[in-house]
C-alpha cells in the first residue's frame, strides 16, 4: 500500500482534442480520452512519436497548440500529479536520503524517507551520493519520489527503463497499490509493465 | 521544511560539495591581484585609483557562477519538479538566488576587506566597502538570475550571460565603486541598498517566467 | 489597424507596398533634411560648423531609445498574446536600433573630438548610449543562441522588458556617476535649448530616420516571415 488512504475526491482526467506541436512538427493531433480513479493508461508509440511531449503537456509543463487537459476532483492540477520522466531529477553529490528529504520539503509534506527507502529497496544505499548509484538504482530513486507525497495522478515516462526484474516487480506493485487507492497512472512504455492497462493509447501511427 | 528552505539547503549543500565556494573567492582574489600587476605597485597610485577596482573582480566572480545556476536543473529534470511544488516558482528561484549569495556574495564581501586593504584603501573605509560589496553582490545575483534563466538552454553560455548581464551590473558597480573611493559613501550605500532590493524584487519574477519557457 | 495587420497574410500584402513607399519617403525626407542641415541652417556660436553633426547624431540618439521602447511593446505583446508577428517585429527592429546607437556613438565621437581634444570622452550621455548599445548586442546575441524560434522570441522578450525597466536606472546611475567625476562635457547636444531655426532640419532628419526605420523594419519582418514559411514547408516535406 502507498501508506495513505484513498484520495478524497475521485480524481479524473479528461483530455479534449489535444494538439501538440514541436517546432513545425505536429506530434499529437486532436487527441481525446478520459481516465478515472484506478485507471492505468498505457501510452505506446515509436521513438520521437510524442509520448514524452504528451505526458509533459498533461503535467502542465507545456501549453498545447489546441485543445485542453481538464482535471476534476482535484484542487490544483500541479499539486495533484507526479511526473517521473527520462531525467531523474537527481543531483550527483547529494545522498539518497537527502533527495527524499528535499522532495518532501519541495512538495510540502512530512518526510517519510524510511518508508520510501524500504518500499523502493534502497535502504542499503540510503547515505550514498546519487552519483555512485547504478542506472537501475537511480531509476528506483526517481520512482521513490512517487512515495514521498500522496498525489492521485502519476505520469510515468518509460518507468521500467534500466530496472532489473526485481525493480520491475516493485514498480508493478506500486502501480497496483496506487490504483487500489483510486489513484490513476498514465505511463509511456515500449513494453508491458505487468499490470493490465485499463486502456491503451497509440501515438503517431 | 518548506519548499523555500528545502531548495535553499539543497543548493547551498550542492555548492559546498562542489567546491563552489572556493572557486569564486579564488577568482576574486586573482582578479584583484591583476590590478597592481597592471597598474604598477606605486602605493600612492593604488590608493588613488585601486580600491574601486575590486568591483570589477567581484562582478566577474559572480558572473562565473551564473552559467550553471539553472542549466543543471534544466538538464537533470529538477526544474520539472520545482514546477510541481506548492510553492511558486518565483519563491524557489529566490531561494536559489539566496543560496548563491550566501555561498558566493557574502564570502566575496568579506574577502573585500583584505582585497581593498591590498589596494591601499584607507582602513576607516573598509567596513563601508564590505557592506557595499554585500549589497552589490546581492544586486548582481538578483539581475544575474534573469541572465542565467534566459540562457539556461544554451550550451557554454558563459560569454553570452556576461554580455547580457554586464549592462545591468553597471548601477551597482557605479555606486559600489563610489563607496570604495570614499565618495558620497552614505548616499551611495543607500542607493546600493535600493538596487539590491529592486533586483531581488524583479529578478526572480523575470527569471521564473523564463524558466517556465525553458521547461517547455 | 494593428489587429487588422496581425494576420500574417494581410501583413505581407500591406508590407509589400508599404515598405518601398516608406523607403521612398525616407529618401525624400533625408534628401531634404541633409542639405538643410549641412548648408541652410545656422552655425553654432561656440562650435562653428561642427555642430552640424548634431543633425545626424541627435535623431540617432532619439530613435535608438525609441526603437528599444518599440521592442518593449512588441515583447509585451509577444509574451501576453504569443503573436508571431510581434516576435518578428521585435527581432527585426533590434539591428536597426543597434545601428542607430552605433551611429550616435560614432557621430558623437566625431562631434566631440575637436572640443574634447580626444576621440572619446566618457561623458554621461555617451556612456549611457554605450550601455544601450551593449544591451542591444546582448538581445541580438540571445536570439541567435537559441534554436527554437518561438522559445527564443519569448526569452528575448523577457530580456527586452527587463532591459527596459533597467534603462532609467542605468541612466540615473550614469548621470550620478558623471556628476561625481565631473568630466569636461562641453557637448551641447540639443539637450540644452535648441534654437528654433535648428528645429526645422532636426525634426526633418528625425522624421527621415523614422521612415527609414519603418521601411527597414518591414523589410526585415518580410524576410523573417518568408524564412519561416520556407522552414515550415521544408519540414513538411520531410514528413512532420
Amino acid at each position: 500500500m502507498s501508506g495513505s488512504g484513498p484520495f478524497q475526491d475521485k480524481p479524473a482526467l479528461r483530455v479534449e482534442a489535444l494538439t501538440l506541436v514541436r517546432g513545425a512538427r505536429v506530434l499529437v493531433r486532436d487527441l481525446s480520452f478520459e481516465a478515472g480513479p484506478g485507471a492505468f493508461v498505457e501510452i505506446r508509440g515509436g521513438n520521437g512519436a510524442g509520448k514524452t511531449t504528451l505526458l509533459r503537456a498533461i503535467a502542465g509543463f507545456l501549453q498545447p497548440r489546441a485543445g485542453r487537459v481538464v482535471f476534476s476532483g482535484v484542487e490544483e492540477p500541479a499539486l495533484a500529479l507526479h511526473h517521473v520522466g527520462h531525467l531523474s531529477g537527481l543531483k550527483g553529490a547529494a545522498s539518497v536520503r537527502a533527495h527524499l528529504r528535499y522532495w518532501a520539503g519541495l512538495f510540502g509534506v512530512q518526510s517519510r524517507e524510511d518508508f520510501a527507502l524500504e518500499r523502493s529497496g534502497l535502504l542499503a544505499q540510503a547515505d550514498l551520493p546519487a552519483r555512485v548509484l547504478s542506472q537501475g538504482q537511480a531509476r528506483r530513486l526517481a520512482l521513490s519520489r512517487l512515495l514521498v507525497a500522496p498525489r492521485p495522478v502519476w505520469l510515468l515516462d518509460e518507468p521500467a527503463a534500466s530496472l532489473d526484474a526485481q525493480g520491475q516487480l516493485m514498480l508493478a506493485d506500486l502501480i497496483d497499490a496506487h490504483r487500489a487507492s483510486d489513484g490513476m497512472v498514465l505511463a509511456a512504455v515500449h513494453e508491458a509493465l505487468g499490470p493490465a492497462p485499463s486502456q491503451t493509447l497509440t501515438i503517431g501511427a | 521544511m518548506s519548499a523555500f528552505a528545502a531548495t535553499f539547503r539543497r543548493d547551498l549543500a550542492a555548492m559546498w560539495a562542489g567546491g563552489g565556494v572556493v572557486a569564486p573567492l579564488g577568482y576574486f582574489l586573482g582578479a584583484t591581484m591583476m590590478v597592481p600587476l597592471a597598474m604598477g605597485p606605486d602605493r600612492l597610485l593604488l590608493a588613488a585609483a585601486g580600491p574601486p577596482l575590486v568591483w570589477i573582480a567581484a562582478a566577474l566572480a559572480v558572473l562565473a557562477t551564473l552559467e550553471r545556476l539553472f542549466q543543471a536543473d534544466l538538464e537533470d529534470g529538477s526544474l520539472d519538479q520545482m514546477l510541481l511544488s506548492p510553492a511558486p516558482l518565483e519563491a524557489l528561484v529566490l531561494a536559489k538566488g539566496a543560496a548563491l549569495w550566501c555561498a558566493v556574495g557574502l564570502p566575496l564581501a568579506l574577502a573585500g576587506a583584505p582585497a581593498a586593504i591590498a589596494l591601499q584603501a584607507p582602513l576607516a573605509l573598509i567596513p563601508a566597502i564590505v557592506l557595499s560589496l554585500a549589497l552589490g553582490t546581492a544586486a548582481f545575483v538578483g539581475v544575474g538570475l534573469v541572465g542565467a534563466a534566459v540562457t539556461a538552454s544554451v550550451k557554454r553560455g558563459g560569454v553570452l550571460i556576461a554580455l547580457i548581464v554586464l549592462p545591468f551590473f553597471a548601477p551597482p558597480i557605479i555606486f559600489g565603486a563610489a563607496v570604495a573611493a570614499g565618495q558620497e559613501v552614505a548616499a551611495a550605500l543607500a542607493i546600493l541598498a535600493g538596487c539590491a532590493l529592486g533586483a531581488i524584487a524583479i529578478g526572480p519574477i523575470a527569471a521564473a517566467a523564463a524558466l517556465r519557457l525553458q521547461a517547455e | 489597424m494593428l489587429s487588422y495587420l496581425a494576420n500574417p497574410a494581410r501583413f505581407m500584402a500591406f508590407s509589400s507596398w508599404a515598405a518601398p513607399l516608406f523607403l521612398a519617403a525616407a529618401i525624400v525626407t533625408l534628401a531634404i533634411g541633409f542639405p538643410w542641415a549641412l548648408f541652410a541652417s545656422p552655425a553654432d556660436y561656440q562650435q562653428g560648423e561642427t555642430v552640424r553633426i548634431m543633425y545626424v547624431h541627435v535623431p540617432a540618439a532619439w530613435w535608438s531609445m525609441g526603437i528599444f521602447a518599440f521592442m518593449g511593446g512588441a515583447s509585451f505583446v509577444s509574451l501576453v498574446w504569443r503573436h508571431a508577428l510581434a516576435d518578428v517585429a521585435a527581432r527585426g527592429a533590434a539591428p536597426i536600433g543597434a545601428t542607430f546607437a552605433a551611429l550616435c556613438l560614432i557621430t558623437g565621437s566625431i562631434w566631440g573630438a575637436p572640443t574634447w581634444g580626444t576621440w572619446w570622452e566618457w561623458d554621461g550621455r555617451m556612456t549611457s548610449m554605450l550601455v544601450l548599445f551593449v544591451i542591444y548586442l546582448g538581445y541580438i546575441a540571445l536570439w541567435s543562441a537559441i534554436e527554437d524560434e518561438d522559445k527564443a522570441a519569448r526569452l528575448a522578450a523577457i530580456l527586452c522588458l527587463v532591459g527596459l525597466i533597467n534603462l532609467p536606472i542605468i541612466k540615473f546611475s550614469v548621470d550620478w556617476w558623471s556628476t561625481l567625476h565631473q568630466p569636461a562635457s562641453i557637448m551641447r547636444s540639443g539637450g540644452s535649448s535648441i534654437h528654433p531655426t535648428m528645429l526645422g532640419p532636426l525634426l526633418t532628419m528625425a522624421g527621415g530616420y523614422l521612415l527609414l526605420f519603418a521601411a527597414l523594419l518591414l523589410m526585415n519582418m518580410r524576410a523573417s516571415v518568408f524564412r519561416r514559411q520556407v522552414e515550415a514547408a521544408r519540414l513538411k516535406g520531410i514528413g512532420g
